[in-house]
């Protein structure tokens, strides 16, 4: 599952991000790493940019962007959302 | 003399401590990008004057957009002996990284956890002490908008210098700019010890204004109808103020200038009175309105919406080959052309900067926006002038559709859109001060030095020779309009209206003043001359002309060294030279076959 498919109101957990390297670290710096737990806050219009939540951070993200990142399913009650 | 750079991600504050710390004016705005070049100022640190370099942020040290470029090359020419690495507190757990590179290159650095207040109230805690000794480098909390230990972070900037006299050698940064480094793992273990953060972080009052102003459906038409509110309440509170000056500029000249300058030569008296007098003042009575306007734009730059514009923006702006950040320059692109150029740097692929710096030119600046009130308030009803102006807005997004859509399969390019959304911000009275401050002088120092120069030519043209009636078609101003007639008389722009129009080429400020000058008239007077030669047709059109064709001097120099070709620069030149032409052509046409 990539972060496209998420839905607003979804989250899940970073599995592997597949970018090139200047994305690769762009979504690195930004937060995007392994391991973390984000949620896709909305949506814009026109199968828009997704707004994102991850950790301290909120991004926003086309969709064919966001299928570089893969995710697997959160746990329900994630013990730290933010590391 | 030593010599401390400002380091840190986008956004962070650096801009805002650099000012702070040394009293100049640096332009920040919430919006990940605002300083795209170096800037230095200098400070007093530990008895001893420093130079404090402020720089464009950068997301890690092998970046690759313009900016990020921009603090490669200082590292790695210039000698640096500290490093302030400037990092957002309230998102400490992605910001780490930073500092952990930085700390890889070698350099005497501390670290500055700024946006205290912002952490406070979100209840994230940091043991800077820990983090420091983990770090092995001093950690410092402050608040560069509020003051909060900044005074303290020069004093450590002192301290850390004096324990490490010795430089950074830039050539050895420069290899290691090459080398990747690890940080990942310590990044985190440093977090998961030294950092408390609570599970539910979001700021409560963001996640509330943005529910509405993001809302999907909703979203694009509060903004539209919010660019039009706006008109409104700058016409509403502006006009007054305009007339206000007017009649001071009036009176000072009736009362004062005209009984000590009656002593010397006509023309000398004509030059200085009808010439440099009433090309300065009627431009000058522009300045509480512009006032006014960049007052509102820095609360809307320091607000964040910029980037929720980016949000809900990207989808349209893709389909004309642009992405969200385009959009966020246009609208930078309504205070001034130029910065937003400049913006355009943290574009990384290059066919979207130029497609983005081709459009820029066309959107509406404030110099072109006192043209615009100029006209309308002597062409249109009061009722009608916010309308009026809102179309114009409307048309300057128009002709930038249009551009993007026919120039993109020529600047095809694959840059991803991923930019972060800070939290809303509102700009202390001390920033909107400053900020407001830095624009009138801006205006006042272009609308001196291209208004005297324009002035003065203009009041020539349309005196030389001398035996010839001012203004008349005998003037070599007459000649000039002769000469144009062929290509301006289609679109309804009499001689008058090209003397201005060739001057507004300099410079957009130019416009109104020398068209004081020409009709040798200021105030009231110039207003109900202008309204008996042109109908509302012709002024119009003079207005779709103005709008679009190239903006000024410094836009096109600024095309030319952002773009590093001058044949884009000419592309940009002939494209919206042509496209002005055929959109006053078929305005004025039109409206003229309609029996207007
Ligand atoms: N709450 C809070 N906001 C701050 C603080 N310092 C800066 N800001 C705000 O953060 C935003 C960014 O500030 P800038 O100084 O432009 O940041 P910068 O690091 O220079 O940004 P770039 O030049 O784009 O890299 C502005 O809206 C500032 O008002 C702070 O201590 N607290
Ligand atoms: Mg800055």
């Amino acid at each position: 599952m990539q972060l496209n498919s998420l839905n607003p109101g979804e989250s899940a957990v970073i599995d592997s991000i597949e970018a090139d390297q200047a994305l690769y670290q762009r979504l690195n710096a930004l937060g995007f790493r392994p391991g973390k737990y984000l949620q896709v806050i909305r949506q814009a219009a026109f199968n828009g940019p997704l707004h994102v939540r991850i950790g301290s951070t909120d991004v926003i993200i086309r969709t064919h962007d966001a299928r570089a990142i893969h995710l697997r399913p959160s746990p329900q009650h994630p013990e730290s959302p933010i590391v | 003399m030593k010599r401390v750079a400002l380091l840190g991600m986008p956004n962070t504050g650096k801009s805002t401590l650099f000012n702070r710390l040394s009293g100049a004016s640096a332009r920040v705005g919430n919006w990940p990008g605002i300083t795209v070049d170096l800037m230095s100022a200098k400070i007093l640190l530990g008895g001893h004057i420093a130079e404090l370099v402020d720089l464009p942020g950068l997301y890690d040290l092998h970046g690759f957009s313009d900016d990020e470029h921009v603090v490669r090359h200082f590292l790695s020419h210039h000698k640096v002996d500290l490093a302030m690495i400037i990092l957002n507190g309230a998102q400490i757990d992605r910001q780490l990284s930073l500092a952990l590179q930085i700390r890889s290159l070698g350099l005497p650095a501390i670290l500055l956890l700024n946006m205290e207040d912002e952490a406070k109230r979100a209840g994230i805690t940091i043991d800077t002490q820990a983090m420091g000794r983990q770090l092995n480098m001093p950690v410092l909390a402050i608040s560069a908008k509020y003051g909060s230990g900044c005074q303290q972070a020069l004093q450590l900037a002192a301290k850390t210098i004096a324990e490490h006299p010795s430089p950074s050698q830039p050539q050895l940064i420069a290899s290691k700019l090459e080398a990747d480094n690890q940080i990942e793992q310590e990044m985190h273990q440093i977090v998961e010890s030294t950092v408390q953060m609570p599970l539910q972080l979001n700021d409560a009052t963001t996640d509330r204004i943005d529910r509405v102003l993001l809302h999907p459906w909703l979203g694009l038409p509060l903004f539209f109808a919010s660019i039009f509110l706006l008109f409104q309440f700058i016409f509403t509170i502006g006009a007054p103020l305009q007339e206000g000056m007017a009649w001071f500029f009036d009176t000072l000249r009736s009362a004062i200038l005209e009984p000590v300058l009656a002593s010397l030569p006509a023309w000398l008296n004509g030059l200085l009175l009808d010439g440099l007098y009433t090309g300065f003042s009627t431009v000058a009575a522009f300045v509480p309105i512009i006032v006014l306007f960049f007052l509102v734009m820095s609360m809307v730059e320091d607000s964040g919406y910029l980037s929720r514009a980016a949000f809900l923006m990207d989808t349209i702006m893709a389909k004309m080959g642009l992405d969200g950040r385009g959009f966020v320059m246009v609208l930078m692109g309504f205070g001034c052309n130029v910065p937003a150029l400049m913006g355009t740097r943290v574009m990384r692929s290059r066919p979207m900067r130029l497609l983005t710096m081709l459009v820029i030119p066309l959107s509406l600046c404030s110099a072109r926006l006192q043209v615009f009130l100029f006209m309308i308030a002597i062409l249109f009803a009061p009722s009608q002038a916010a309308l009026v102006m809102f179309s114009l807005y409307m048309v300057s997004f128009g002709t930038i559709f249009l551009t993007a859509i026919l120039f993109k399969g020529k600047f095809k390019s694959h840059e991803p859109f991923v930019l972060e959304l800070p939290p809303y911000r509102f700009p202390t009275p001390r920033q909107i001060w400053l900020r407001g401050w830095q624009e009138v002088k801006h205006f006042l120092q272009r609308a001196t030095k291209f208004i005297v120069i324009g002035v003065v030519m203009v009041w020539l043209l349309t005196h030389l020779p001398m035996d010839a009636v001012p203004a008349s078609p005998e003037t070599w101003a007459g000649s000039i309009g002769r000469f144009f007639a062929p290509v301006l008389d289609p679109i309804g722009i009499d001689t008058q209206l090209a003397i201005a129009l060739i001057f507004g080429f300099v410079a957009k400020e130019i416009v109104v003043g020398s068209l004081a000058v020409i009709y040798g008239l200021q105030g009231d007077a110039l207003t109900q001359q202008i309204a008996m030669h042109i109908d509302w047709v012709q002024g119009m059109s003079f207005m779709l002309f103005t709008l679009i064709y190239t903006p000024c001097l410094s836009t096109i120099a600024t095309l030319k060294s952002e773009g590093k070709s001058a044949g884009f620069m000419w592309l940009s030149l002939i494209w919206s030279l042509g496209l002005a032409w055929v959109i006053s052509f078929i305005f004025y046409q039109t409206a003229r076959a309609l029996g207007y």
